[in-house]
């Protein structure tokens, strides 16, 4: 793990995990969700970089496409259908004592975290170094995702299908609501 | 670039932990539960530099639950805002004895 990185590639890593965090900082203390989504869609956004960063291409296009793009839009568009634009109404976060609590929640992940950080990694999991460079020259961005994905993976893939498939009919039943339902 | 990614992994969890515990807006808090998701996504990512494509694979799970999970979650919102036209969560006491 003692690999050398160009500077330039450790500045934009900094630069883009400072950003990110600053958004969700800022995502957090927004009251107005409209201002919090889009605080977070900027999170998203430097995360995705992080991940192309990280020789995850494929999965900093999926975070643009699936987060930033549909999951964010989905909420701001109940925030749209709701009309729970104004942030008088919403200005509800809660009291000192939560914060407080929330703080000490913070905390005590915090250290949990950093315990674990102190542990060995299991060593027989660990792939020879630059395992993932050769595969992405092999097989190229997605089929370095889509081999294991297809092969290792393939029940899970397929169950995944199937929770999809529960989502979309519980939305459409939730969504329909109980007039419509007793018909 | 491990430690970096694992520390700013923590910072945004956590971040997103207050979040829910701070936030009295159902909305936000589902924004909170996405933006811990994408922390752990980040973790996912990190790690599957040092043991192999999988950890990639995995990433795209989190993102499809995560993605049913708005959705039906979001659905569950606006049933509870056509029955007491509200999404704070302080007023919603369906349960409460």
């Amino acid at each position: 793990m003692d690999q050398h990185y160009p500077l330039f590639y450790v500045f934009h890593f900094y630069l883009f995990g400072v950003i990110a965090l600053a958004s969700a900082i800022a995502f957090v203390t927004r009251k107005s969700p409209v201002a919090a989504a889009l605080w977070l869609v900027n999170t998203m956004f430097s995360l995705a970089a992080l991940f192309v960063m990280l020789d995850a291409q494929f999965i900093g296009v999926m975070q643009v496409l699936v987060y930033a793009g549909a999951i964010m839009v989905v909420f701001l568009f109940v925030v749209m259908l709701l009309n729970l634009g104004h942030p008088s109404e919403l200005a509800d976060a809660r009291g000192k004592g939560w914060k407080f609590a929330a703080g000490l929640v913070g905390l005590g992940l915090l250290s949990e975290i950093m315990v674990i950080a102190r542990s060995k990694l299991p060593e027989q999991l660990i792939v020879p170094r630059d395992f993932n460079e050769q595969q992405l020259q092999k097989l190229n961005a997605v089929g370095a995702i889509a081999q294991p994905l297809f092969k290792d993976y393939l029940l899970a893939f397929e169950l995944t299908s199937v929770l999809l498939l529960v989502a979309i009919a519980g939305a459409v039943v939730l969504g329909r609501g109980r007039a419509a339902g007793a018909r | 670039m491990l430690a970096e990614s694992l520390a700013l992994t923590a910072a945004l969890f956590i971040i997103g932990v207050m979040g829910v515990l701070i936030h009295r807006n159902a909305i936000i808090i589902f924004m909170c539960v996405e933006l811990m998701l994408t922390a752990v996504n980040l973790t996912f990512v990190a790690f599957s530099r040092l043991y192999g494509p999988a950890g990639q694979v995995f990433v795209i799970f989190v993102m499809t639950v995560s993605a049913a999970e708005a959705a039906v979650g979001l659905a569950i919102i606006i049933a509870i805002y056509r029955h007491r036209q509200t999404v704070n969560l302080k007023d919603i006491n369906l349960l409460r004895g």
